[in-house]
Parts: C-alpha cells; sequence; structure tokens
C-alpha cells in the first residue's frame, strides 16, 4: 500500500488553500495517496466559482494585498488553484467535503462542486482515513 | 519504446514535480520521459520522487541554469 497524506483544509484564505494543494499535489506525484477534508471556511472554496475567492490570509487591505499577491505570483508561474485541483484530481487525490458545515451554513450539494467531492461526511471518515495515513496536517 | 518530453521550463513549485508523475503515469514499462525545466529545487526533487516511485533515474544533467531529467518507466 502507498503512504498516505490525508490533510484538513479548515482556512479558507487563498495562501492557506495553496499550501494544501501544493503539499497535496507533491504528495501524489511521490506517489503517495492524498485525501483533502475540506470543512469550516475551506469548504467554501468548494462551491461553485470560489476556489480562488479566498483573501489573503495577512494584509489582504479588502483586496488590494491579494491582487498584488496574484500578480506577483503569476510573474513567477505560479500555477492557478483550478489547474492545481484539476491536477490533483488528475493524479487520484480524494475530496471529502464536512457535512456538518453544510448544515450550520445552510450549503446544499448543488451549491457545490459536487463533480470534484468523493464523500459527504464527517470526523469517522476523517479518522479512519488519518490512521493509515503516515502524513496529516491541519491547514488552519 | 516511446519517448516523453515534457517541457517544465519558467514553471515553479510543484509543477516540475507534478508534470513528471502526469507523464510517468501516461508512460507504459520501458518508456523514456525526459523533463526539461528551470526551478532550481525540483532538479533535486524529481530525483527524489523517481527513487519513491521504484522508476529508474538515467541521467541529470544541468547547462546554464537549465536542467533536463531523463527516467526510465
Amino acid at each position: 500500500m502507498a503512504d498516505k497524506a490525508t490533510i484538513i483544509v479548515h482556512s479558507g484564505d487563498m495562501d492557506k488553500v495553496y499550501s494544501a494543494f501544493i503539499i497535496a499535489n507533491g504528495a501524489l506525484a511521490m506517489g503517495m495517496d492524498v485525501s483533502l477534508f475540506f470543512t469550516f471556511w475551506g469548504l467554501q472554496r468548494l462551491k461553485k466559482g470560489g476556489l480562488d475567492k479566498g483573501p489573503l490570509s495577512k494584509m489582504n487591505m479588502l483586496g488590494l494585498g491579494k491582487w498584488m499577491v496574484k500578480r506577483k505570483m503569476k510573474k513567477a508561474g505560479v500555477a492557478s488553484l483550478e489547474r492545481m485541483m484539476q491536477d490533483f484530481k488528475e493524479l487520484g487525490g480524494k475530496i471529502l467535503a464536512c457535512d456538518m458545515t453544510m448544515e450550520i451554513m445552510g450549503i446544499k450539494k448543488e451549491d457545490l462542486r459536487e463533480d470534484l467531492i468523493a464523500d459527504y461526511c464527517g470526523v469517522g471518515t476523517y479518522l479512519n482515513e488519518a490512521r493509515e495515513s503516515t502524513i496529516t496536517l491541519f491547514i488552519s | 519504446m516511446a519517448e516523453i518530453k515534457v517541457d517544465c521550463k519558467g514553471e515553479t513549485c510543484p509543477v516540475p514535480l507534478v508534470e513528471t508523475r502526469k507523464a510517468l503515469r501516461k508512460a507504459k514499462e520501458g518508456d523514456i520521459v525526459e523533463v526539461v525545466g528551470t526551478h532550481p529545487a525540483s532538479q533535486k526533487e524529481i530525483p527524489m520522487a523517481v527513487k519513491a516511485l521504484g522508476m529508474e533515474l538515467i541521467d541529470v544533467q544541468e547547462n546554464d541554469g537549465v536542467w533536463t531529467i531523463r527516467i526510465k518507466r
């Protein structure tokens, strides 16, 4: 069995979602299995059209800071979050959506990008994935 | 046996690693994947991934900041 990484994406901030996908895609590229568990603010990023809508975690300055960082990232050749998501799926990564967050925040399945989501689940599923993982991270 | 070329020049972390993996997944046993890029850390990290995947690293060359890595699936 391949090594596995299970990552909780609790933050919806753009830079932190980037961190999650960079680690996840790196792990997939090195032959590991990866599950991303999107919960709370992170789950907002799975809404239709929401993947890169998160603010910058620091110095967002009503979006000005985010705009500046995005411009620098583009210049440095950093891939978009959408491309990272496509690569994640192509390399066999699994996306899990927290069903409690959906209930609290009034998010319906049809509000989310259902084609990307493998399962709608709770903490038991996370633990089942994490207990067989060599790496587990919480992105807050 | 096919030779698959991947051009990652100008791309940064983690794209060269990811594009290498995508090409290796599509390759058949015995195929050669040749990756060309400029991201410095990937020159060391792609060989790490090749080792982790249990594939064969043929060679790594570097010229003027552009590296070429050849891998046998």
